[in-house]
């Protein structure tokens, strides 16, 4: 055709250079990004003319097994924006002060001559302090020089140190597993100055309880590779193409493999694209549809089929043959705890025998001990910790019976709640009577067969079974299910039936991929109780293709044991101070004071347990050690020490007594009790890789109140008086708790905007780090491609100089060595999980007072302020003489620690003593991955080796591939590298198998860290039995008029009531990218409401409207996107945004500055969640604890008149 | 036969994700500059919606392509086929700024500089084309995610196939649905733009077809910009030149990807080269609607005949380049299975990138206000399909229903030969009429389902070599070349050019 030209002639196409002139660049550096996407993607970042110019995905990861599609490429819409920031308006380039504060300091510091005196003086006059308290967001940024930015940052700190206790100074960093060495930078200093660092995991809602509560993990998955294995697949509160982004294409591909895919969500999602079927569920219902699966697949594939690979699956890895001792009450059982062994005479004087439990022997009909459980795991005698079928004594052989149909001594009549409908129904449960040593004759059920008839499977006992599905009465038929998820009972059917049936043919290769739109339901640990129990009923745990895969967080820190050395400064001191955020959050900013009584809108059993507020039940749970609070009291530590010396106590031992008799006569209070008096507030907040302020702040506006002393836009009245017993009510609340508040960031957020002072930090392509995800088996290098630019600097040297400014200050102010006390929860994965086998408070007289054991511990910690920095530069001896380990292993490294000693350039010698050194963040990184067994093959056979003493079983087999693999920082640059096979990890992943959670357990004899060693399906915890959560249920959401949200907000009748749901956003990761030009042009230039078609019309909304959003916690103003894949009654804000761009002023709240999606929210907790020193309940930072729900607020919507900024 | 070569494209969106990383790596490396910030040269679009500019499909409005004219075919945009100088200087069938967007930015230097005030500063918004402060109405994605059903979805120009009470439906739960469809130019075999063009600053580029505007040669007349139907060439504001999609090819020479093939993280992308006859490409582009997609299939040659590669060797095409075109990832999914379509065959101008269907989950009903998705089969059967097969068919059949049917019968027979296989769990009948009626063989949905997930970076891109030392040594000694590489001072593209 003529007109079509085809030119070949390079003359006439010499211009063409124009285009290759632009993909010309000079280097290529391997990094990634530090933003808690759970991506750990390798990226390629180009360099040209000394500038960072743009990014591409590397695509040399190292391929798994043949059958399964490569990594490659991984990064996202986000990661690929990250360039922009470099170079943007909103990089922070300079140290920066408000400057309110820095006059004032200034004029303190000219009239004392010391910084610390000059802090001193500014803190003690209140005008000036609520001077520039006020000025706090409200611009007046001035920039400074660093020296001075240091120095008040250091006299503040030291001054607080020295009025308060160190208690007082906290840092909020989340996430390590995103940038390990930037986090340990700061958390390292805090620990060595004896603050407080605060917990991410839980606080983000990003940690599962139901992880805890069934398989005492905190979490454990399979990386995502592994969902290619997987022959049916469910995905439930994840929104895989939108927060997964690297990760979706294997569950793409799988679909293309004949794997049948199945997406639960209320709204139609990036991921309902791919599903097969989706599931529209009613918000927060999903819970009700697993109910409800798991009663077929109980009826049909259990009692009806009695399918092999089932019954053999829970018979030998869950609790399902164990017995539980029933109650009578008034006619009728109930289900109580687990029958001890030490309640037989056969078994009476087992060591632990309190923590050991019983079976059935089906064979003789006998009881049987099973090893394996919490008891045998800490006895002195080591090697039973282990699942095999064999009694605890003696060692023979058994054949567990998991259920006592046609052999039972009795069917009585047992009472199980549906708390859905609110019904109780008895159900005949077929029972043996054991005798007890003293004489007493026990009425036990397998938990087989009272899951049985929780469940509602007849099996021609009697009682209050349902007849048939279509009984819509009881719990927990597919009829049942469908008055709370709005879905008919042929999907619930098509779906066990075919759930159970690939499971049944593949040998457990069925999966749900689950995420934060489940996890942030006031609710959720219930509701992925109820989906585990279709997972652990059809063996789908712990085999590749299977489990229940929990995606919320990067938390994976694959070399957590040497990293967590060094993070929390163990290798030079025997105490850490590592805080449960939520319970922290709610009570120091007071959020406790707008909380009603969570029996208000919690659905449990009435009993004296659940009738607490929350605020005292986590007093309780803070003097009974199972959950830390700092500050801890009402007194500055070190003069507590002094007073008990003073008083004669001399031994260490003599000096906690002290203290516990102060603590007992109530002469020292806990600082938890009483959170607005002013000698308890927090002082001095470091806050670094994160937005603790903004986007991380549920219950933002009371941030804004409390600790900041600035204005805020919530409305709330204060609910909690009257409702408070141990817990001091103060008619007046304390506001501006925060003397100050330092931000390292590289780009002005909110928490940025809102802090005194902003520090210029180091950039992910300005820094070197390492970086590790549950997503892939990979670890990461972050690479400086260029260095720091303008006056930023690496969190490692900002942290660095601190303790060295410090410690010069120190000289003068805190020249001493000082003693410090410190209180410490009991711990999981030490002894302490077996010292509370009953729920009893000493404070209330229920108990004795035994530190350690019925309480917290004390220890006591020997300060030298003058040392920080000395300690800081140096890898202390702790390591090479305790050796490392994690998760409850151990290794020794000695040898390793001197081989690091070997090299005179990277040694610090202290006072005479040589140390490795640790004062580049090279030398950190290459301290973690030559002391780790996720990275260093010798330590990993060593804690196989350790691993077999305590469980007898062989297993150092696991690490033989893996022996002499030895990665350092070098390799990681030139192609990121596999982790290998280690016990502190409980999958395997030799030969490119890809991980996945469990394996190891399960093809080794591995025990759970649970009570009984096993998985849970039952929970037999006072506390859970006094909720109603000891069976796996179904609860429904909190109503909105209890829940608290709108207790004084108007609707003038222009407004609509909506649930609001927060799930992760497609232009962002949190608020990071958010900002971006990239990201804003892309979406809406701002996170919009989502909202219905049909809720939009109902308000004349018109897509891109201003609309306002608000309850009484406070406001976010934005746009609407009204769209049919909303379903009416909620609206999506999508989490998380920031309100430093293109926020109008809110018209409801006075005109002022409108605030972002944590502007609607208040923190709720669960009181269960907060129990401990009990088996798996036993606390471990970012492991358990009540988690940062949010997803059960309600808000109203309204269409804004005028829009004014 | 006049056989030529060509890069050709394959886009799976069953597996695309609708992330846009493909966007922002071309945007970082091409139109992240001054004049050049509205443009998306590869741009993703949710379906159904308007696009990018708005309802860009709507030719009725936007005049680009060919016109059928009897036997043969004219662009759309112009009656007479040569372009006069009456027309050459008003073209009335522009977009306009706001069928893109205006683009903007913010004023984050308040955050930082805002003096000490009674409340918090916020970045506003500043349009990057006037400077102003600017109410943000439109955006390059703007109904993402079915975001403004009612003001986007629903005037989908391929909705208009639709009865009122079939598209309605579309908005509700039992078959509520979208799919993503990522765009870039297709370098098509029949290009208008090249065609439209005053200056004859366009031409594809003989080895491999890329379509290029010469930025030394544009007048920036914007004939290519109405001419395109599918609205791959842009006006840079600032250089007043046109620019589009240059298909990486920088990148292609040294044997790389394209950035948006490279950096896509749903692996959907494929990318080889074609062999075709070129002097059936008149013939091909005028033939009757409904032949379009077969005939289109047909201009591509068999890689492997003897005689096409005697007859190529002797058209001058380079060894490794027939080489290349027999390991083309792109031949097989079309030539060899059939299951990827030209996007909007009807526009006649040959796209070079092809599209497979996405499959998408099955209806729901609702009845008293509950909702089932039952199936009868495991999977339901392709008619259950959320999205109405009359609506992929506008898309990439010129309304043939038929000839969607059979690509999406074949993508079901192979998952469920594939769950035969890793399963075994469906009756073997069941199985064996799903092959036989797609017309699939068990090697062949093999080799599909191992395309489709297993393969590897190597296996979805080929690339034939550049060569790019023969056309060096055309300009100047080769080794010489090696010396003299990147010498010279770099000058920007100015106006007038």
């Amino acid at each position: 055709m003529s007109w079509i030209k085809d030119i070949i002639s390079p003359k006439t196409r010499s211009w063409e250079e124009f285009y290759r002139n632009r993909w010309q660049h000079d280097k290529v550096v391997r990094s990634t990004h530090g933003v808690n996407c759970t991506g750990g993607c390798s990226w390629n970042v180009h360099v040209k003319d000394g500038i960072v110019v743009y990014e591409t995905q590397a695509l040399d990861y190292p391929l798994l097994e043949k059958s399964l599609p490569p990594y490659e490429p991984r990064g996202c819409q986000r990661g690929i924006s990250y360039s922009w920031y470099l170079y943007s308006p909103i990089r922070v380039k300079y140290p920066l002060m408000r400057g309110a504060l820095l006059d004032l300091y200034r004029e303190e510091k000219e009239k004392t001559g010391d910084p610390v005196l000059a802090w001193r003086n500014l803190q003690d006059d209140p005008a000036k302090r609520k001077r520039y308290q006020q000025a706090r967001g409200k611009g007046g940024f001035r920039r400074v020089h660093w020296d001075e930015a240091m120095e008040l940052i250091s006299a503040a700190s030291l001054h607080t140190v020295k009025k308060y206790g160190p208690d007082r100074l906290v840092g909020f960093s989340p996430i390590p597993a995103m940038s390990m060495l930037s986090f340990a930078a700061g958390a390292r200093f805090l620990q060595l100055m004896g603050g407080v660092l605060l917990s991410f995991y839980d606080w983000y809602c990003d940690l599962p309880p139901a992880f805890p509560e069934v398989w005492g993990e905190q979490t454990d998955v399979a990386e995502s590779a592994d969902w290619y294995n997987s022959k049916f697949t469910a995905v439930m509160g994840a929104n895989l193409g939108m927060t997964r982004t690297p990760d979706v294409h294997f569950f793409s591909e799988s679909r293309h493999n004949g794997t049948k895919t199945v997406v639960f969500s209320p709204d139609f999602s990036m991921v309902a694209k791919y599903a097969d079927q989706w599931v529209p569920v009613h918000a927060g219902s999903d819970g009700a549809f697993w109910m409800a699966v798991t009663h077929v697949i109980l009826k049909e594939w259990h009692y009806e089929k009695q399918t092999p690979y089932f019954i053999n699956y829970a018979k030998k890895t869950t609790d399902s043959p164990y017995l539980v001792e029933l109650h009578a009450q008034s006619g009728s059982y109930v289900a109580g705890k687990l029958l001890r062994a030490n309640r037989i005479e056969k078994y009476k004087d087992q060591e632990n025998g309190e923590w050991k439990f019983l079976n059935i022997d089906e064979s003789t009909g006998e009881l049987v001990m099973p090893k394996g459980s919490v008891g045998h795991r800490w006895d002195k005698v080591k090697g039973n910790w282990n699942t095999k079928l064999e009694d605890g004594l003696g060692d023979q052989s058994y054949d567990p019976l998991l259920t006592l149909l046609g052999k039972s001594d009795a069917v009585l009549p047992v009472e199980f709640t549906e708390y859905g409908l609110n019904r109780k129904a008895l159900r005949g449960v077929p029972v043996k009577y054991v005798t007890t040593k003293t004489g007493e004759q026990v009425a036990v059920a397998t938990i087989y067969d009272l899951i049985m008839a929780h469940y509602g499977v007849d099996r021609g006992l009697g009682g209050d079974y349902p007849e048939n599905y279509s009984n819509k009465d009881a719990a927990y038929t597919p009829a049942w299910q469908e008055i709370f998820t709005g879905i008919g009972s042929e999907t619930v059917l098509q779906f066990a039936r075919e759930w159970a049936r690939t499971a049944e043919m593949t040998g457990g290769k069925c999966t749900i991929i689950v995420g934060a739109g489940i996890n942030h339901w006031f609710h959720g640990n219930l509701i992925y109780r109820a989906g585990m129990m279709a997972l652990m009923l059809t063996g789908c745990v712990g085999v590749n293709g299977g489990g229940m895969n929990h995606y919320v967080g990067q938390e994976k820190l694959a070399p957590t044991d040497s990293w967590g050395s060094i993070m929390s400064a163990r290798d030079w001191q025997s105490t850490t101070r590592l805080q449960q955020a939520p319970i922290w959050h709610y009570m120091n900013s007071d959020q406790w004071r707008y909380d009603g009584n969570q029996n208000e809108y919690n659905a449990a059993p009435s009993n004296s347990t659940t009738k607490l507020h929350t605020a005292d039940f986590i007093v309780k749970a803070v003097r009974n050690g199972w959950l830390p609070f700092f500050p801890q009291f009402n007194v500055n530590n070190f003069e507590l020490v002094e007073q008990a010396r003073q008083a004669g106590a001399e031994t260490d031992d003599e000096i906690k007594n002290y203290i516990l008799e102060k603590l007992k006569s109530g002469e020292i209070r806990y600082s938890v009790t009483d959170p607005d008096a002013e000698v308890n507030w927090p002082r001095v907040w470091f806050i670094w890789r994160g937005n603790a302020i903004g986007t991380s702040a549920k219950g933002h506006e009371y941030f804004l109140d409390h600790y900041l002393g600035t204005h805020h836009n919530h409305i709330a009245d204060e609910a909690a008086k009257g409702k408070v017993k141990d817990v001091k009510w103060r008619d007046a609340a304390a506001r501006g708790k925060m003397d100050l508040i330092v931000d390292l960031n590289f780009r002005m957020d909110t928490s940025a905007l809102y802090s005194d002072i902003v520090l210029p930090t180091a950039s992910w392509y300005e820094k070197d780090d390492l970086n590790s995800t549950d997503m892939h088996s990979f670890i990461h290098p972050l690479s400086a491609a260029i260095p720091p630019v303008w006056e930023s600097k690496t969190d490692w040297n900002i942290f660095r100089d601190l303790a060295g400014m410090v410690s010069d200050m120190a000289r003068k102010h805190m020249p001493l060595p000082i003693t410090d006390v410190v209180t410490a929860a009991l711990s999981h994965d030490s002894a302490d999980e077996i010292s509370q086998p009953r729920m009893l408070d000493w404070a209330k007289g229920e108990c004795e007072a035994v530190l350690g054991k019925s309480m917290h511990k004390l220890a006591l910690e020997e300060r030298d302020y003058t040392q920080i920095y000395n300690k800081f530069i140096a890898l202390g001896p702790n390591v090479r003489e305790k050796g490392l380990g994690a998760h409850g292993n151990q290794y020794d490294c000695a040898d390793f620690y001197d081989r690091m000693l070997e090299n005179a350039d990277h040694v610090q010698t202290i006072q005479g003593q040589r140390y490795p050194s640790l004062k580049e963040d090279t030398e950190a990184i290459e301290a973690v991955l030559l002391l780790s067994s996720a990275t260093n093959g010798a330590l990993a056979e060593r804690a196989y080796k350790n691993a077999e003493i305590k469980t007898g079983v062989k297993l150092a087999h696991l690490s033989e591939a893996s022996r002499g693999v030895l990665i350092n920082n070098r390799d990681l640059k030139t192609q990121p590298r596999r982790l290998i096979n280690t016990p502190i990890w409980s999958g395997l992943m030799d030969g490119g198998r890809a991980y996945a959670g469990f394996t190891y357990n399960i093809e080794n004899n591995i025990p759970w860290r649970t009570l009984t060693g096993r998985q849970h399906f039952y929970l037999d915890h006072d506390g859970y039995i006094a909720f109603g959560e000891n069976f796996p249920t179904f609860k429904p959401s909190p109503t909105p008029e209890a829940y608290g949200d709108l207790r004084q907000s108007v609707n003038d009748g222009k407004a609509k009531m909506l649930n609001v749901l927060t799930p992760h956003g497609k232009w962002h990761i949190h608020s990071t990218y958010g900002d971006t030009l990239r990201m804003l042009t892309l979406s809406r230039g701002m996170e919009p409401c989502w909202l219905s078609e049909s809720d939009a019309e109902s308000l004349r909304i018109q897509d891109n409207d201003w609309v306002e959003v608000y309850n009484d916690h406070g406001v976010y103003c934005t746009r609407a996107a009204v769209s049919a894949r909303i379903p009416s009654g909620v609206c999506i804000v999508y989490h998380a945004v920031e309100r430093t761009y293109s926020v109008p002023k809110s018209e409801i709240r006075g005109g002022k500055r409108a605030g972002m999606n944590n502007s609607i929210t208040r923190v709720h907790l669960k009181p269960n969640l907060c129990v401990g020193g009990y088996g798996q309940f036993t606390y471990h930072l970012n492991y358990w604890g009540p988690v940062g729900v949010n997803r059960d607020t309600h808000v109203l919507v309204r269409k804004m008149e005028t829009v004014n900024f | 036969m006049d056989i030529r070569s060509q890069i050709s494209m394959v886009f799976h969106l069953d597996k695309c994700i609708g992330c846009h990383t493909c966007s922002v790596a071309c945007k970082n490396i091409w139109t992240d500059r001054k004049g050049a910030e509205y443009m998306w040269w590869n741009n993703v679009e949710t379906k159904p919606g308007t696009g990018y500019p708005t309802r860009w499909e709507d030719q009725e409005v936007y005049k680009g392509g060919w016109t059928k004219t009897g036997d043969g075919i004219q662009p759309k945009s112009n009656k007479n086929k040569v372009i006069t100088l009456k027309n050459i200087t008003y073209n009335p069938d522009m977009p306009v700024m706001d069928d893109y967007y205006e683009p903007w930015t913010y004023k984050y230097s308040d955050l930082f500089e805002a003096p000490e005030g009674d409340d918090q500063p916020t970045a506003r918004t500043i349009s990057l084309v006037t400077g102003h402060p600017i109410d943000v109405k439109a955006g390059p994605n703007w109904d993402d995610d079915l975001g403004g059903t009612k003001d986007y979805a629903r005037k989908d120009v391929n909705l208009e196939k639709l009865s009122p009470e079939e598209q309605e439906a579309m908005f509700q739960l039992e078959r509520l649905t979208f799919m993503y469809l990522p765009r870039i130019c297709n370098h098509c075999l029949n290009p208008t733009c090249v065609a439209s063009c005053p200056s004859g600053a366009l031409y594809k580029r003989g080895e491999d077809g890329i379509v290029l505007i010469n930025q030394e040669r544009c007048r920036g007349w914007r004939m290519c910009v109405t001419a395109c139907p599918y609205k791959k060439t842009y006006y840079n504001w600032s250089t007043g030149k046109s620019e589009k999609c240059v298909l990486c090819y920088p990148r292609l020479e040294a044997g790389m990807a394209p950035a948006c093939f490279h950096t896509c993280v749903g692996r959907i992308r494929y990318l080889g080269v074609m062999l075709y006859d070129a002097e059936k490409i008149e013939a091909t582009a005028s033939c009757e609607e409904r032949d379009l997609v077969d005939k289109h299939f047909d201009i591509y040659l068999d890689p492997f005949d003897p005689e096409i590669i005697k007859k190529a060797k002797e058209c001058g095409i380079a060894d490794s380049t027939i080489e290349a075109a027999q390991k083309s990832p792109v031949y097989k999914f079309v030539k060899q299975w059939k299951i990827a379509l030209p996007l909007h065959p009807e526009f006649r101008t040959l796209p070079n990138l092809f599209y497979v269907p996405p499959l998408l989950p099955t209806m729901g009903k609702v009845t008293e206000g509950l909702y089932d998705t039952a199936t009868k089969s495991f999977w339901g059967g392709i008619e259950n399909s959320r999205l109405p097969l009359e609506y992929l068919a506008s898309l990439f059949s010129a309304g043939n229903v038929k000839q969607i049917e059979v690509v999406l019968k074949k993508m079901m027979a192979v998952k469920i030969h594939r769950r035969r296989v890793t399963v075994g769990d469906l009756p073997a009948q069941e199985v064996e009429d799903a092959l036989q009626e797609a017309g699939v063989s068990e090697e062949m949905a093999d080799a599909i389902f191992r395309l489709t997930t297993l393969a590897l970076n190597e296996e979805r891109f080929v690339i034939p070599a550049a060569h790019r030392e023969e056309a060096s040594e055309l300009l100047e000694a080769t080794d010489d070349r090696k010396g003299n590489a990147g010498f010279g001072f770099r000058e920007k593209p100015a106006r007038g050019l």
